[in-house]
């Protein structure tokens, strides 16, 4: 596959982590009090393999040139709307979807991308902000026909979806691919545990994994090389007698289709948009995800995005009543000082985790979890030579 | 002509707070170079220090007052503000009713001291790293201080009226010889536009006539040799932080009684303001202030009817549409000087 064993080691292990992911995400048996710290259900799994292909496209653009762009959300908008007015003309089959979306958040992106590479630096970041916040307010109001405005988008009954046949009374319009319904799953039951395995899901992950191998090649191409050239040192590539423009904005145009892939997969999986999609607030959170997980390394972005959607998930369900639970066996007067201290950070206050752990990476571990987790296995090596890697997802990626 | 005029009052005060939060943006720029996406959380910390002091001036405790009955005949129980029990009913009531105003001199140190706590604390130690960085660290800062607010007041925007003498409107068209009725315009939106001129002034007085502002403009231009004159030009700076911290909280405190303050209001100036700071000039003072207050009133023409209708959705869009033309058009901006923040 052109890769070198590393890499193929980490695209295997990728691939091994995607396909049991059912099994890796629900450690806890049904009913038990740790039960509500399984992810392995439908919505949440898909979120994290798309998120991920969010993140690694956002990646190519950040961690290899270092143009810091804050209009992401965008192109992951203008996909989705793609792609939900392909399941509203054409067909439910996510596949004319999902390639619709990745070429109109290819051309938008194309757009934004020759404007916005005019400049570098925060100027670069406030003017691709200006193209996504504009987007957005138009989403919002101007293009309503388009758009739905606020109330959005979904595929009506009433749609032509001039491929399939006419739906019967009483039946909804569902994504499917080729027929298999992507809400579709198949639980497993093995004692007290249940797992389930969701075709939309697997869907995602193939992609993710397709996208996640793409962007191996892309990393190790001269291309890539030359994006690194970018983010090292600009102008002494500029001297050097080469125009380093069509590479930044191929690195643009690329990461804004990886965006409008994951928009095209976020509509297949819940077939429905809102502009809220494209708020600039969305726009950061993949930064986040990218640093949090490392920039400019393979894995990284897909860590983070994992991590992100997991806790933002899970840590925001936790609420006054399961943290009585945990401290129960305190004794009273710790056990409600400890329950005061904590529950700002839960429920609610999830964003608040979330911004303080992301002060910390960026303080701390410029190089985000991977880098953490390099010095974590560089500690280990220290005292014990012979012991390799303490785990699969410390693996260098650079 | 009367409706121009309407529009350009209208966009006063919303180009007051955009050239006051720009002001400060720009002040940290050009003095630290450091950019700071944690400013809008300065003004939203600013306008929740007015709600503070109007609900440290209600604090109340229960008396029963024997001269009220309720319709049973029993006493009736009254809240009674502490401050009536130090000042007196009336002037606790003239206390109360001001308390917006009265929240700039809370508001002053409060938020020179987070200004320097900020500075010390964090910023001080990304000085040498990129703007990326940069960007990244005060982002972050930006949700944690954000979050800290909702979860101390909550997440429903808090009225804090005016002061009732200058709550409603007046006639201006009136007072410039127009027809009545044509141009009325709220008390409180003159108010901040005035308070926002002074603030304005104060800071261009303070940098321009004083020997430390001289210091501090000294420092802009070439801070190695600043320093090598044996002046501390980091402790100056860390002041200039804390002024800025100041002018954005005082923006906000103000910015109360037009807009309620809710956790993210913060959030929502700072997007503009930085797009206000670039098409001013990246470190440029009076480029912030000018693009701050032309912003601000092209967006209150952007959304007059007339123009609505031949162009749909303008409002939402025209800053943005600005800030990509002269971006593209003037890389410095409008009064950008060369040399700052080329790339």
């Amino acid at each position: 596959m052109g890769l070198t064993k590393k890499d193929f080691t980490l695209l295997i292990i990728v691939a091994i982590l995607c396909v049991f992911a059912p099994f890796i995400l629900n450690p806890f048996p049904e009913g038990s009090a740790m039960a509500q710290f399984n992810a392995g259900y439908p919505d949440l799994m898909q979120r994290l393999v798309i998120f991920g292909i969010f993140a690694i496209g956002f990646n190519i653009l950040f961690g290899l040139t270092g143009y810091l762009s804050f209009g992401h959300a965008a192109f992951l908008g203008v996909g989705s709307y793609a792609a939900i007015w392909m399941m509203k003309l054409l067909t439910m089959n996510v596949i004319p979807a999902i390639v619709i979306s990745v070429l109109v958040a290819g051309l938008f992106s194309l757009l934004v991308g020759w404007i916005s590479l005019r400049r570098s630096g925060i100027y670069f970041s406030i003017l691709t902000l200006a193209f996504a916040q504009m987007s957005y307010a138009l989403a919002y109001s101007v293009l309503t026909p388009i758009t739905g405005g606020e109330t959005g988008l979904q595929p009506k009954y009433t749609d032509p979806r001039i491929l399939d046949g006419a739906l019967e009374p009483g039946q909804t319009p569902r994504a499917n691919l080729f027929g298999l319904d992507m809400k579709q799953s198949f639980e497993l039951t093995m004692g007290d545990w249940v797992f389930t395995f969701n075709a939309g899901y697997y869907v995602a992950a193939v992609i993710m994994l397709v996208a996640f191998y793409l962007s191996i090649r892309i990393f190790r191409s001269p291309f890539g090389m030359m994006l690194r050239a970018v983010k090292s040192n600009q102008q002494r590539l500029n001297y050097t007698g080469l125009n380093s423009k069509p590479y930044t904005l191929a690195a643009f145009v690329i990461s804004g289709m990886y965006a409008g892939l994951a928009g095209g997969l976020l509509v297949a999986m819940d077939t429905q948009v809102g502009a809220e999609r494209m708020f600039w607030t969305a726009s950061g959170e993949v930064v986040l995800m990218t640093i949090l997980g490392g920039a400019g390394t393979l894995i990284g972005p897909v860590l983070g995005a994992g991590f992100i959607k997991y806790f933002e998930n899970i840590v925001s369900k936790i609420n006054k009543s399961i943290l009585e639970q945990w401290f129960a066996f305190m004794p009273d007067g710790i056990e409600d000082l400890l329950i005061t201290l904590v529950y700002p950070f839960i429920g609610k206050g999830w964003h608040l985790t979330l911004g303080i752990l992301f002060m910390l990476v960026v303080i701390f571990l410029p190089g985000g979890l991977v880098e953490g987790g390099q010095r974590v296995g560089r500690l280990f090596k220290r005292k014990k030579p012979a012991d390799d890697k303490p785990d699969g997802k410390t693996t260098p990626a650079e | 002509m009367d409706a121009i005029i309407l529009q350009i009052l209208n966009g006063l005060d919303k180009g007051s707070a955009y050239a006051l939060i720009a002001l400060g943006l720009t002040l940290i720029f050009g003095t630290l170079g450091v950019v700071n996406f944690a400013h809008g959380a300065l003004f939203m910390i600013g306008a929740f220090c007015a709600v503070t002091l109007s609900r440290i001036l209600t604090l109340s405790h229960t008396v029963i007052d024997e001269t009220q009955k309720d319709f049973l005949g029993n006493p009736l129980k009254v809240d009674v503000p502490y401050i009536y029990d130090i000042f007196g009913q009336a002037t606790g009531d003239v206390i109360i009713d001001w308390a917006v105003p009265l929240s700039i001199l809370f508001a002053i140190p409060v938020m020179v001291g987070i200004g320097f706590a900020m500075e010390r604390g964090l910023i001080k130690h990304f000085y040498k790293r990129p703007h990326a960085d940069q960007i990244l660290v005060t982002f972050g800062l930006a949700i944690v201080l954000q979050e800290i607010i909702k979860y101390f007041y909550g997440a429903n925007p808090i009225p804090t009226p005016a002061p009732d003498a200058f709550r409603g409107s007046f006639d201006f068209g009136a007072m410039l010889g127009f027809d009545p009725n044509t141009i009325i315009y709220p008390y409180w939106r003159l108010v901040y536009f005035a308070f926002a001129a002074v603030i304005i002034g104060a800071v261009f007085a303070f940098l321009q006539f004083t020997t430390f502002g001289m210091v501090v403009r000294a420092g802009m231009a070439d801070r190695e040799t600043v320093g090598l004159l044996g002046i501390n030009i980091d402790k100056r700076f860390t002041i200039m932080f804390g002024i800025a911290a100041a002018v954005a909280g005082l923006a906000g405190v103000m910015y109360t009684p037009i807009n309620s303050p809710n956790y993210h209001m913060g959030m929502d100036f700072l997007v503009l303001s930085f797009v206000v700071v670039v098409v001013g000039g990246m470190g440029s003072l009076s480029g912030a202030v000018l693009a701050g207050f032309l912003l601000g009133i092209l967006e209150s023409f952007a959304s007059m009817a007339i123009v609505l209708e031949t162009l749909p959705g303008i409002n939402q869009i025209i800053i943005y549409l600005v800030a990509i033309i002269i971006l593209l058009t003037r890389p410095r901006g409008l009064m950008g000087r060369k040399g700052v923040m080329e790339e």
